[in-house]
Formats: C-alpha cells, structure tokens, sequence
C-alpha cells in the first residue's frame, strides 16, 4: 500500500495538470478567434517574439549551418561522397534544425519573458485588476501573445532556414573548395517545397506551445518573486520538452507514409 | 447573534447569503450572511488570515465560493459564466492594496484603461475623463505621461482610486486602502474614498484592519470573525457595543475571545 499510495498521488496530480492545461489551452483558442481583437497588442508581440529574436536565432543558424556542412565533409568525404552535402545541408535545415532550434531559442527567450511579465501581473494583483476592469485577461494577455507565436515563428524559421543554407554555402565555398554556382544550383535542385512546409507547420505549432506555456506558467505563479522564478523555468523546460516530442509526432505525420 | 440595525426600505446593494469557502481543509468563511445598502460605505474589519481578502474575491468573482449565495442587485452571480461577469463588473471599482496598476502602461492610459477596454470610449474622451479623475484625487496633469514604477506608494493608491472611479461605477471595493502609507497619506486616502463615495452616489465595501481608517470611511461595520459576520451595526455603536470580539479587536487587547494561535511563535519571537 505505501507504494502504490504515492503512485496513485503522482498520477492524479499529472492528470489534474494535463485536465488544466487543456481548458487554459481550449479557453486561450477559443478567444483568439473571438472579438474584441487587439491588433496593437498582436503587433508588439509580434515585434517581440519575432524581430528581437532575429539575432539570436540568426547567430544559431548560421553556426548550425556552417557546423553541418563541415562535420558533412569529414564524414562524406570517406566515401567520396563530398558532393551530397548541399543536399544534407538543405533538407537538415529546412526539416529539422531550423525549426527546432529557432523554437528552442524562442522558447527560452520569449517563452521566459511572458511567463516572468504574466507571472509578475499575477503576484502584483495587475490580474485580478483586468477582471475587475471587465477585461478579460485570456483576450488582453494571452490570445495577443499565442497569435503572435503562431504567425511569428514560421516567419522566423524562414529567416531561420535562409540563414542556415548560407552558413553552409560559407563553409562549403570558403573552407572546402566547393564552386558557388554548383553549390547554390545544387541546393534549389534538392529543395522539397514538402521539406520546407513541414518545417513551417512545425513552427506554427512550436510557436503555439512556447507562448502558451509562457502564458499558462506565468498566470498560474503563486506566491512573490520566487513563484514567478519557478514560473519562468517551467515554462521554458516544458516549451522545449513539447517542441521535441511534438517535433517527432510532427515528422511522422508528413514523412512515415 | 448579529445584531443588525433596522435598515428597512433601503435597497440592498449586495446579498450574501450561506457564503463558504475552503481551501482544502482549512474553511476560511463558514455560513456567511451579509447585506450592503445602497448607497451606504460599510467596513468590514478581521485580523489578518480570517478571510476579508476572500470574502471580497468572492464577491468580485476571482474566486468561486463552495456554496451560498451571493445577489448584486438582485442578480445571482455565484456560478456565472465569464462573459456574464463580465457584465456584472462594468459596474464596480476596485482599489487593490497595492494599487495593482499595469506597469507596462502610463498613468493616464492606467486611469483610461476601463474606459476605453470595457465601457468602448474613445480614447481621446478617456483621456479627458482621466484627466479629470487625476485632478479629483489630487494629482495634476505632469503625472499623467509618467509610469507606475516612478510614482511612490501614495501616489500610486491614489492613481489607483482614480482608476477605480474612472468608470463611475456603482459599486467600489476597496482592499486594505490605507496599508502601507503613512498616517497623513492615509488620511488622505479616506478622504478621498469618502468624498469619492459621496460624489458618485456609489455604495461602498470596505475590507481594512485599521481602525481608525475604518471609523472614518464607514457608515456601517461588520466584524468578520472564524468565517462569520459577528457583529454588524451603525459606526457610532461600534464602541457601545458588548460583543466581546468587537471590543477585543477595537481596543487591541490580548485576552479574550479572540485567540490567536502561538504554535510557532518560538522562532517568530525569537
């Protein structure tokens, strides 16, 4: 029995999380498609999460570009097979390191930020004084936020992905002596608008769950300053845990057929 | 128990009714019943951790109770949907105890903030109310453009008085108005809540621990003791009164019915 008590105790607490956080996801959809809208508040979102993190998730693409085509050529070049590396390093990029490792930049950067900033409203009462002015924070705070992560984040993979290519095409024209003409005509020949697209869905929905965990860790933080800290880091651990699972399902679903 | 004074013919503002909430075994208010007036400022008065804060989330729909009653204007709102709420709040002011301004605006779009969110003003209408507001309570136009984070806590409860009546709502609430200022500022604040309360014709709702606050602002108090409403009457009768709760709490005594836990006072007092 004293096993199996804190078995049972564990597994009803993460039930009441996921029961949570599906009606604050459900009630945080739902008013995004529900008037008022505050176009302000998407755009300086928007402006938030996607232009102030450009040269963040520029500096990480264009190293994860330059390092792929590099450790590429060591490998490839064991079996003459240098030549495939503007194929290696477009369908990485644009399938799985832009994406992911743009939505694991964001999430630590934005992610943290709007739970530290929701977190903070909610210690300070700034929360209870929305509902009182008969605003509704899930319109005022969270669906100006979770719109602007979903339409952001592909713009930045995008961003993101051109970035990346070039990083590749540095190293490759620069270092390993490839021509730039058959680097580049290399690369349009191997992209796959498919590769492309997935890459994109999956920001959609890596900019969906950083926001929304951002918003959820935050406007659930109890208790002054330090509540509002372990907001903070769970909303990033549990971002980047659901963009990496979410990342697979993602894969499966566009390319196990 | 309560010994209620004959109020009748007046219109009843607030009815609480069998009001409880409990947080996990702890019950906060047990059984509460409690009517406001229109038009009246009534008080309520606890020690700390007896459940004022509560009793007025509740009443503001932060937090839904576990049972009872509780009627704003003759409407139910125990148990109301959102949106419905929502409605229900366009008529009330809130102050909070720290003011509970948005940092991330300037004070006069602080002030605005209801107007032109919930009540669909024009956002140069809005300012001109604001304006007006800020001036009400004391604070001229060179605040206006300033932020929260600049202002000192006085000024910041007065911004946030200025918010709570920028709606001309018919109900105010106001949490703890004088905890943490000075004793001057917070002569200050009663004053305004009063003149405010007056002009407005709104009824207002109290939840304070300091008395003297409380004697000045207050047409009515009620006692909040052990989740219940233990007394409840005109101001003036306050000090006549042979409730032992009230007379402990009023004068600051250490005996009697009121009995407040040492269980941990070792290193509290240590």
């Amino acid at each position: 029995m004293p096993i199996l008590q804190p078995l049972g105790n564990l597994t009803l607490r993460f039930l009441e999380i996921i029961g949570r956080l599906s009606v604050f996801a459900g009630t945080a959809i739902s008013h995004c498609f529900r008037p008022p809208f505050y176009p302000k508040l998407i755009l300086k979102q928007m402006i938030e999460v996607g232009y102030y993190s450009l040269p963040v998730v520029g500096l990480t693409a264009i190293f994860t570009g330059m390092v792929l085509a590099l450790q590429s050529y060591t490998g490839f070049a064991r079996f003459s097979a240098e030549s495939a590396i503007p194929n290696v390093v477009i369908v990485s990029i644009t399938r799985e390191l832009g994406p992911v490792l743009a939505g694991l930049m964001v999430a630590g950067r934005v992610g943290a930020a709007m739970a530290a900033e929701i977190g903070t409203m909610r210690v300070t009462e700034q929360i209870d004084a929305l509902y009182t002015l008969a605003t509704n924070p899930f319109k005022y705070l969270i669906a100006p936020r979770v719109i602007a992560g979903v339409l952001t984040l592909p713009l930045l993979v995008l961003v993101a992905d051109t970035i990346g290519v070039f990083g590749g095409y540095l190293v490759s024209v620069h270092k390993l002596g490839f021509n730039p003409a058959t680097y580049i005509k290399n690369t349009l020949d191997f992209m796959e608008n498919l590769d492309v697209i997935s890459g994109l869905v999956k920001a959609a929905v890596f900019g969906f769950l950083i926001t929304l965990m951002g918003c959820y860790h935050g406007f659930h933080s109890r208790g002054g300053a330090q509540g509002v800290g372990a907001a903070t880091t769970n909303a990033v651990v549990s971002a980047s845990i659901l963009i990496l699972i979410s990342n697979y399902i993602i894969t499966e679903l566009f390319f196990s057929i | 128990m309560s010994n209620r004074t004959n109020t009748a013919g007046k219109d009843i503002r607030i009815k609480i009714r069998g009001l409880t909430k409990a947080f996990g075994p702890k019950v906060i208010l047990n059984d509460l019943d409690l009517d406001v007036y229109a038009g009246e400022s009534l008080v309520v008065i606890g020690g700390s951790g007896t459940g004022k804060s509560v009793l007025l989330k509740c009443m503001l729909g932060l937090l839904r109770p576990d049972a009872g009653s509780i009627e704003i204007n003759g409407q139910e709102i125990v148990g109301l949907g959102s949106d419905d709420m929502e409605q229900v709040r366009r008529k009330f002011g809130m102050l909070f105890q720290y003011a509970a301004l948005f940092d991330s605006l300037s004070i006069l779009d602080n002030v605005a903030f209801g107007l032109t969110q919930a009540h669909g003003v024009p956002k140069k209408e809005a300012h001109r109310i604001a304006l007006e507001k800020l001036s009400a309570v004391g604070l001229g136009e060179r605040f206006a453009s300033k932020f929260p984070a600049e202002l000192s806590g006085g000024m910041k409860k007065r911004v946030g008085l200025a918010r709570a009546i920028a709606t001309t709502p018919e109900t105010l609430f106001f949490d703890e108005p004088t905890t943490g200022l000075d004793p001057v500022m917070g002569d200050v604040i009663d004053q305004l809540i009063v003149k405010s309360v007056k002009e407005l014709g709104a009824t207002g709702l109290t939840i304070t621990h300091d008395m003297d606050s409380a004697k000045r602002i207050s047409d009515r108090i009620a006692m909040l003791y052990d989740g219940k409403i233990t007394w409840v009457g005109p101001t003036n009768e306050l000090e006549k009164t042979d409730n032992p709760y009230v007379h402990q709490f009023i004068n600051g005594l250490l005996d009697g019915p009121i009995k407040i836990s040492f269980a941990n006072s070792d290193r509290a007092a240590g």
